[in-house]
């Protein structure tokens, strides 16, 4: 967001910005390097849930009743929801619909639009159209709205809701590997690729798409923020996860009809939320500023 | 002149098109996805005599082609079906509803525009300095948050320990019998305003600021983002130094020469910010108890209520598509550039 879309494209520049190149940029930003950490802090604790869980079992969903609003205390440190379990516990192993499922939509989303858009952008002509207007359809909709048009078309549940984020987000990464691909295709490196015989589809396989893997990673950063905000979303309005199981949105939700009193139910996940979505934009900010693939668009 | 006719003109052309496109997906989501549509159609409860007759009303045994004839057809006649939760016409509901929602959009929106400009270019004004830190700090943490998660945080805050304003609802319950609101619009700023009911209008406007504040959290930080990156290129432009060699004043300089050419940047953001208000309102309308068209999707949502879904789906997708044209239009109206591409 920090820089308005500029014509000039120097992708010779792009090549030199190499993993070592970003990484020590990261390192030097404080911010950065602080969002990093935390981003692999919550992957790790996600992957990890069932064994840094205080209770586990309660984090997944068995309920505690004796152990009912418990307020925050040094045993039980986000205190205890409605039906007694820990919410430290459930917090931790809410990270998986959370987190986890959004890295996976995103992938998905990114498997589906990239070579799309390198066919779109590579081949010109009525493939050209026929994909960049069926994008124009899906990109006509308020994602969040067709995500829950579809989410409920499917049926109620985790799994929906992330097909449901698959289909309303993909266009986006054809809409940029698209630019990407028409600024790649005047390069020599294409043409002289075009002049030997390479077939197009191995063009598009071996030349094109790994060169418009960095503005697709950044995208993909900023992306993973707005995600994770749609599937808490779902989840809050109980088109995601289903209880039982534990999910930050859905805590959100649960949570709501009692924070005046037991404000911690909904304040842990919400926060958690927060944190998240907040290290993916700060990294996303930067990786922007030294890629910059609003360029393409 | 002519150019920017032609333009809008073709920009109205493409939103027709894009619109036959929308409810063609819609259509699919309503008719081809689930897999027993009439079924759904009906509501949970159904008795299989009452899903065949729903099957033959919607042609679901026809070919798919004339179904969707038929469903464009009530389309255009304004026919959504009927709400399985409450049995009126669809069309209906969202109309009843629509002024609540609008109300609250337009607030917050307004609320995004007065808050997101100014702060973009203090920051841009003071880039590098203290100002600058603290807009870009505040308008990330406005991008980053979940608007059902600031809604109960505003609410504890300003409801549960500060007392100041209402929890939730758009009108106080006892105002009911002590200053009725005519119903004109229900828009009910505007109609306790023109009536001169004083005492509705401070309870409306109270009702209204922590919903619109907690819808406006996303569009402040994009906007006042956006405005900078526009403000700071456009000051290091060479008219800019001209006019400051000149001795003009840097209030001028900044409010009258920068902004009004970074403007046009902002209001593609401003654009965008609507697809995100509209769904927006949902999560707001929940947490606040809103009657508007969020509440009721969401209940449809729950509740399964088919009809209502899709024509909400339908109803959302239309909003937004008009709302760019607009921006659109706008745009080429304020920046000529735009309508020569």
């Amino acid at each position: 967001m920090t820089a308005i879309p500029v014509l000039s494209t120097e992708p010779e520049i792009q090549s030199a910005r190499t993993f070592r190149h970003v990484l020590s940029v990261i390192v030097r930003d404080p911010l950065s390097l602080l969002s990093t950490i935390v981003i692999i802090l919550f992957i790790l604790i996600a992957i990890f849930a069932w064994q840094v869980a205080p209770y586990p079992l309660e984090g997944a969903g068995k309920t505690n009743v004796s152990h009912s609003m418990l307020p925050p205390s040094p045993g039980h440190p986000f205190g205890a929801d409605r039906l007694g379990r820990d919410m430290l516990s459930r917090v931790i192993m809410g990270a998986r619909p959370a987190l986890i499922v959004p890295i996976g939509v995103v992938l998905f989303a990114v498997l589906i639009g990239a070579p799309l858009g390198a066919i779109a952008g590579y081949k010109g002509g009525w493939a050209d159209e026929t994909i960049m207007r069926i994008t124009d359809l899906f990109l006509a909709f308020p994602s969040l709205l067709l995500a829950m048009a579809i989410a409920s078309a499917l049926g109620r549940g985790l799994q929906n809701a992330a097909i449901a984020l698959v289909v309303s987000w993909w266009p986006w990464y054809t809409r940029l590997v698209r630019g990407v691909t028409i600024s790649l295709r005047e390069r020599y490196f294409i043409e002289a690729a075009q002049a030997t015989g390479v077939r197009d589809s191995v063009i598009i396989l071996r030349h094109i798409l790994p060169n418009t893997i960095s503005p697709i990673l950044v995208q993909a950063t900023v992306d993973l923020g707005l995600v994770i905000l749609a599937m808490g979303g779902l989840a809050f309005l109980g088109l995601g996860t289903q209880p039982p199981s534990p999910d930050w949105g859905l805590m959100v939700s649960e949570g709501r009809d009692f924070i005046l009193k037991q404000w911690w139910i909904s304040t842990f996940p919400g926060l958690a939320i927060f944190i998240v979505v907040l290290a993916f934009n700060l990294l996303g900010d930067t990786l922007r500023d030294i890629f910059d693939p609003r360029q393409y668009r | 002149m002519l150019r920017k006719l032609e333009f809008v003109i073709r920009r109205l052309f493409t939103s027709v098109f894009v619109l036959i496109g929308v409810s063609l997906i819609t259509f699919f989501l309503a008719r081809v996805v689930p897999s027993n549509a009439a079924a759904l159609y009906i509501g949970p409860k159904a008795r299989p005599e009452d899903i065949e007759r729903v099957r033959k009303q919607l042609g679901l045994d026809r070919p798919l082609p004339v179904q969707y004839a038929i469903y464009m057809a009530d389309l255009l006649h304004g026919d959504l079906g009927a709400s399985i939760g409450t049995k009126r016409p669809v069309l209906a509901e969202i109309i009843d509803r629509a002024p609540a929602s609008l109300e609250l959009l337009f607030i917050g929106m307004l609320f995004a525009i007065l808050f997101g400009i100014p702060l973009g270019v203090l920051s841009a004004r003071w880039q590098g300095k203290p100002p600058d830190v603290a807009v870009r700090g505040l308008s990330i943490v406005g991008v980053s948050m979940p608007a059902f998660y600031l809604g109960l945080l505003l609410q504890i805050l300003f409801f549960r320990n500060l007392d100041w304003l209402p929890l939730a609802g758009r009108v106080s319950n006892d105002l009911r019998f002590t200053n009725p609101i005519a119903p004109l619009t229900n828009f009910l700023l505007f109609d306790s305003f023109v009536t001169q009911n004083w005492v509705a209008f401070k309870d409306v406007t109270y009702h209204l600021v922590l919903p619109a504040l907690t819808l406006a959290a996303y569009p402040i930080g994009l906007i006042a983002r956006m405005t900078r990156a526009a403000m700071l290129e456009v000051l290091e432009q060479d008219y800019i130094r001209t006019a400051r060699a000149y001795g003009i004043k840097d209030v001028v300089i900044t409010y009258l020469y920068a902004l009004k050419n970074a403007f046009s940047p902002t209001l593609t953001v401003i654009g965008l910010t609507f697809a995100y208000a509209l769904t927006g309102t949902f999560f707001v309308e929940i947490i606040f108890n809103w009657p508007g068209l969020g509440l009721f999707t969401v209940r449809s949502l729950l509740n399964l209520d088919y009809p209502a879904i899709m024509g909400m789906t339908l109803f959302g997708a239309t909003a937004y598509v008009i709302i760019n044209l607009i921006v659109d239009v706008l745009q080429a109206w304020i920046d000529p550039r735009i309508s020569l591409k």
